[in-house]
């Protein structure tokens, strides 16, 4: 804890500001993944904190590192990095097989696959998104 | 001064993460289907990611960077197991 009582005083300011900052955002995001009514809703707000709430954290432990150390430390960014790919992958298959599922029990709250296939055979059998998409998912059953 | 600012923006910024992984860990336990629960698990993993960070930061030490960085890997990897679990009732087919 001794580095600490060293530190320059803006260093101080911009950690506690950064720190702050990331933890508040993951705090709120948290709490709309707590409150919010359907999954699709909730789906959306954890990634406040794996975007902006990762992001100050790094940057406040880059800066102490730094700082403290008197070289630059980067590798904290390791993590950012590593956080925003994989972050939306994760949620793509949930969010997708959160679908499947919902569909398979025919929910009435998501859109179904016989309606996407009504609609498109009105249209003609043009191959615009929604029938590629259609078929995709005709083919993945 | 600047070690009062930083200890109280560590404990402050330990607090908040601390509640927002209760938050995540409740939303783990009432979700009222089993993606709600994957969804908990995976914001309890990212929050508990972060709390390791800000304790290498209020500690100086730079050994919980590595622990935090096992922690998002191993997050990655038991939700995208999960998810594959809800689509397909199987993880390896």
């Amino acid at each position: 804890m001794n580095p600490v009582t060293d530190l320059p005083l803006w260093a101080a300011w911009l950690i506690a500001f950064f720190l702050l900052l990331g933890a508040g955002l993951t705090l709120i995001g948290s709490f709309g993944l707590f409150r919010l009514p359907g999954f699709y809703d909730r789906i959306h707000a954890p990634t406040l904190g794996t975007s902006w709430g990762t992001a100050g954290i790094v940057i406040a432990s880059v800066i102490y590192f730094s700082v403290t150390e008197s070289q630059l430390v980067l590798h904290p960014l390791l993590i950012g990095v590593f956080v925003t790919v994989t972050t939306p992958v994760t949620l793509i298959l949930l969010s997708r097989a959160a679908l499947y599922r919902d569909r398979a029990e025919n929910n009435p709250d998501v859109p179904s696959l016989q309606l996407l296939e009504n609609t498109s055979q009105e249209s003609g059998s043009k191959t615009d998104s929604v029938t590629v998409h259609e078929s995709i998912g005709t083919a993945k059953e | 001064m600047s070690a009062i600012i930083f200890f109280w923006s560590v404990t402050v910024a330990q607090t908040a993460l601390g509640i927002a992984m209760v938050l995540a860990f409740a939303r783990m336990i009432r979700g009222p289907r089993a993606q709600d629960r994957v969804l908990g698990l995976d914001a309890l993993y990212s929050n508990a990611m972060l709390l390791m960070l800000v304790f290498g930061i209020g500690t100086g030490n730079s050994l919980y960077f590595e622990i935090s960085l096992i922690m998002s890997a191993l997050g990655f990897v038991a939700t995208v197991a999960l998810a594959k679990f809800l689509m397909r009732g199987e993880v390896i087919e």
